[in-house]
């Protein structure tokens, strides 16, 4: 995602030997004489070998383990996936109590998942936008430095914190703007009144909560890639006489927009598998999900977390276990568009 | 277009430190003026505050008038943007916007200036194309990205951007350093054809190259690392590369500096 290039490190322009310091950098990665006898082609020694062995594990232990995972989630959710008496993709119902008479289905899950979380990243990468050009392009150092510290120390703070904070003082001070809305745009779908009767514990306050908590990884991984827009770029477009936005037009945003789009699919990522703060905050709902910001209900982590402590009879606790396997399913989608769109454009 | 400059006892300073002390130098118009001197002696510093570019460090400054026919760029109410839209400038390492194909590359200073009729446009990027020995080469590719070109197309694609614009002087900091010596010839060129419209100051640590291109060369020199640098002396190219006036310039063009 982030590749650090120190070989391209910009010059200081201070530096009038600059034609010595490119010559060096330029060569710096072309050869490396302790290198030269041990290529791939020849024979590799003992420790090489041992090395190699211990690198190649490790890649294989992930895999391997993302791999035992997916199978552990597809073969206890099977039985109760086959037990099941409602469609498990369109019923809004999630009713485990009799192990004999099993009715679950997910779209209520999903559509609660996907709204929180994308509203949430509808909200923070505006935001995470903003600081990160304001950290990279405007700030003096002396400022960028400890402000950054504290986007970071957000990402510390434990989500029961952000639960507690969501559902104390947030829900209520949302009340407002949220009544507003769904009086006067309650005619579109996102803003309708939704099933709850007081507009505070809705997918519309957890995904402000969620916005708050995804913020600073998108604002981190954002700014470490504007940090890096080659200087030798920016200086083409001040000497045309950019303004500081128009340098930022020019020689930033197409340089970081990739890192941008990946470090928010991480923090997307990260929303669709958040559940104390979720559970917390957002109430149940009454009535299957009109697709309305208003409407409570469980995300997938949420509902799994608030059913984990009745996980005894293994035909209710599969039904849990096949939710879990589409939150899983549905991340692993999530990372491949991520990986699309940034598809190593990063450098232009 | 063409104006002259001149600096009367300009210091420059990165905060505390001095580093380029008491230049004085005119350059006319329609003329190639070299900076030539040892590495650390302030000659890309002086090309850079030309154009305000050092400005960009932080804790920079100038003393001194720079004056662009008669005008101080670093007058109060001079803006360093605009100063810099109507001052060229050209890099050591070709940087074309690579996400911008070739056409918008050329035309991205007049963009800036606000020109959106795309039959001007596309009329100043054939022009300057053509003024910067690029256009036969691209004609056919102008909506490509300007990375897909060789270092020394790249770099005439630099020019042609910077002379878009019809800037009143065009600046080069070392623009052939990064280049094979084809392309230089190239360049060198093409600064010969641009000195007809345009004043220029090139900095170059190729002495040969200082004597082809130049009308006119500005020798910089520091007495010891942390002491400011200084102009030892400007004449015209012929009299510096035969007969200098200072000691110091002998010792630094013959080879037997330091």
């Amino acid at each position: 995602m982030t590749e650090r290039t120190t070989a391209a490190r910009p010059r200081d322009p201070q530096d009038e030997g600059s034609a010595a310091g490119s010559a060096t950098l330029d060569t710096v990665t072309d050869t490396d004489p302790g290198r030269g006898g041990t290529g791939r082609g020849a024979t590799p020694g003992r420790g090489e070998r041992v090395f190699r062995g211990l690198t190649s594990g490790s890649g294989l232990l992930v895999v391997a383990a993302i791999a035992a995972i997916g199978l552990f989630l597809l073969v206890q959710a099977v039985p109760s996936l086959l037990a099941n008496n409602a469609n498990f993709l369109t019923s809004p119902v999630f009713d485990t109590r009799d192990a004999a008479n099993l009715n679950f289905g997910i779209r209520d899950l999903l559509v609660v998942t996907l709204l929180s979380s994308l509203f949430a990243l509808v909200l923070a990468m505006p935001i995470a936008l903003g600081i990160a050009l304001f950290l990279t392009q405007y700030a003096p150092k002396r400022v960028a430095r400890p402000f950054a510290y504290v986007i970071d120390l957000l990402a510390a703070v434990p989500s029961i914190i952000y639960g507690l904070w969501g559902i104390a003082v947030l829900a209520p001070a949302l009340l407002p703007l949220a009544t507003w809305l769904s009086t006067n745009l309650g005619w579109f779908f996102l803003f309708a009144p939704g099933n709850l009767p007081v507009l505070t514990g809705t997918i519309f306050t957890g995904g402000v909560v969620l916005a708050v908590m995804i913020l600073p990884i998108i604002t981190a991984v954002t700014r470490e890639v504007f940090s890096q827009a080659p200087r030798f770029h920016i200086e083409a477009a001040q000497a045309l006489g950019a303004t500081r936005w128009e340098v930022i037009r020019m020689a930033v945003l197409p340089y970081g927009r990739s890192g941008y789009i990946a470090g928010s699919m991480l923090g997307l990522g990260r929303a669709l598998g958040e559940t104390i703060a979720v559970l917390i905050v957002i109430r149940a709902a009454t009535t299957p999900s009109g697709f309305s910001l208003f409407d409570g209900g469980y995300t997938f982590a949420s509902l799994i977390a608030s059913a984990a402590s009745e996980f005894s009879q293994p035909l209710p606790t599969g039904a849990y276990i096949a939710a879990g396997l589409v939150l899983f399913v549905l991340t692993f989608v999530v990372n491949a568009i991520a990986r699309v769109v940034a598809g190593g454009k990063v450098n232009g | 277009m063409a104006k002259r400059l001149d600096l009367k006892a300009v210091d420059i300073f990165y905060g505390d430190f001095h580093a380029v002390q008491d230049v004085n130098l005119s350059v006319s118009p329609r003329s190639v003026t070299s900076f030539i001197g040892p590495s650390g002696c302030g000659k890309s510093t002086v090309l850079r505050t030309l154009n305000r570019m050092h400005e960009e460090i932080p804790g920079a400054r100038v003393d001194g008038e720079v004056l662009l026919d008669g005008e101080d760029i670093y007058a109060r109410n001079a803006d360093a943007v605009a100063v810099r839209r109507t001052i060229g400038m050209v890099f050591q390492r070709p940087n074309p916007f690579p996400t911008m194909s070739i056409r918008d590359n050329v035309v991205a200073g007049l963009k800036l200036q606000g020109v959106r009729d795309k039959k001007k446009l596309d009329e100043v990027a054939e022009a300057s194309l053509r003024g910067a020995n690029l256009w036969k080469e691209v004609k056919d590719r102008l909506d490509k990205p300007g990375g897909g070109l060789s270092g020394g197309q790249q770099q005439r694609l630099c020019i042609a951007r910077a002379i878009a614009v019809q800037p009143d002087v065009l600046l080069m900091d070392e623009p052939c350093s990064a280049l094979d010596p084809i392309s230089t010839l190239a360049i060198e060129d093409l600064i010969g054809d641009l000195k007809k419209e345009y004043t220029i100051v090139i900095v170059t640590h190729n002495m040969q190259q200082a004597a082809r291109v130049s009308d006119q060369t500005a020798f910089f020199n520091l007495e010891a690392t942390g002491k400011p640098g200084k102009l030892v002396e400007i004449d015209d190219t012929e009299k510096i590369f035969s007969n200098p006036r200072e000691q110091a310039t002998e010792d630094y063009i013959s080879g037997r500096f330091g």
